[in-house]
């Protein structure tokens, strides 16, 4: 819904946004790639940089082969678009416990899963793009982007490295905002994962 | 703001195209082949590494109050993720972020 209103306010007819959200349905990706829209940066660097907040559902790509990976052509391609946070989330914690699950019980429960959540996706986006022309400037859905954002982020920061590299994409991104073509928020991305990935394996060590 | 239809056509077929591979990747093409320790160990941070550097600017400098900090919806982005980390719930960081916002806004 957000989304839909985010990409109303900045320009976007109801046919792109309703196709973005069809096509894309990732919405941290799509706000990501509204935001450097906005900021005129270059087609090749919005994309990148968008892909990239996707790159975690290669991860989870991975780790249902063992589950999925028997799966027919066919429906391999349906399962990856059904590969969403929520999907993955859910059928990691079932796929374990449920041994006896042939691959189409555990196709059609992934299917499932993300059917809880992706229609609404798909609906609120479309009333917020149609709807939110209505909406007085006072109510300052200019904010709705960024209190979006931190909606997604808030609740990601699980553990001390999340919290790390969160904090080192902000201080990143603010210092390095000269680059040009926005590529500033790479560099500090990248670096902001490497934090990450040697807090945790610093952590683990001390454990 | 007026976008470029043919740039906003070309980020949605390139995002939509890009992400359907990521999502695919593993399971249709590469098959069962486990990621190194390494690169799990990085990936799990991709999204926290990039989205609070992109909202950062947005909450420092908004852009419709050309730029100035606002003391106002610096608060209510602060609460926002204040609020969204202590219950762990995206719902609760929207609800916080706006009441917020608005509460301020009524009272100045």
């Amino acid at each position: 819904m957000l989304f839909g209103l985010a990409a109303a306010d900045m320009g976007l007819n109801l046919l792109e946004t309703m196709s973005m959200t069809i096509l894309v349905i990732a919405g941290a990706s799509q706000f990501t790639a509204l935001v450097l829209l906005e900021e005129n940066a270059p087609t090749f660097i919005i994309i990148l940089t968008a892909l990239a907040v996707n790159l975690r559902m290669a991860m989870y790509s991975a780790a249902m082969v063992p589950y999925l990976g028997q799966a027919s052509r066919g429906m391999k391609l349906l399962l990856a678009y059904c590969n969403v946070d929520q999907s993955f989330g859910l059928a990691s914690l079932r796929f374990p416990k449920e041994t006896s699950w042939t691959v189409a019980n555990r196709s059609a429960y992934f299917c499932g899963a993300s059917m809880a959540i992706m229609p609404f996706w798909v609906v609120f986006s479309y009333l917020g793009a149609s709807f939110g022309s209505l909406i007085p400037d006072s109510l300052a859905l200019d904010f709705a982007l960024p209190i979006c954002f931190l909606s997604i982020v808030a609740p990601a920061l699980r553990s001390l490295p999340h919290i790390l590299a969160a904090a080192a994409s902000i201080i990143g991104a603010i210092t390095l905002s000269w680059v040009p073509y926005s590529l500033g928020l790479m560099i500090s991305a990248i670096i902001a994962m490497i934090i990450g990935a040697w807090a945790e394996k610093w952590l683990k060590g001390c454990n | 703001m007026i976008l470029d239809p043919i740039q906003v056509w070309t980020v949605i077929i390139g995002l939509a195209i890009g992400t359907f591979f990521i999502r695919w990747s593993f399971l249709g093409l590469l098959g069962d082949r486990n990621l190194p320790g390494w690169v799990q160990r990085h990936l799990r941070y991709t999204a926290v590494a990039i989205l609070p550097g992109l909202v950062a600017p947005f909450v420092i400098w908004p852009t419709a109050t050309d730029g100035q900090t606002d003391p106002i919806r610096l608060t209510a982005a602060l609460a926002a993720l204040a609020f969204g980390f202590w219950q762990k719930s995206a719902i609760v960081a929207i609800l916080s972020g706006f009441g917020t916002l608005y509460v301020l806004q009524l009272c100045t």
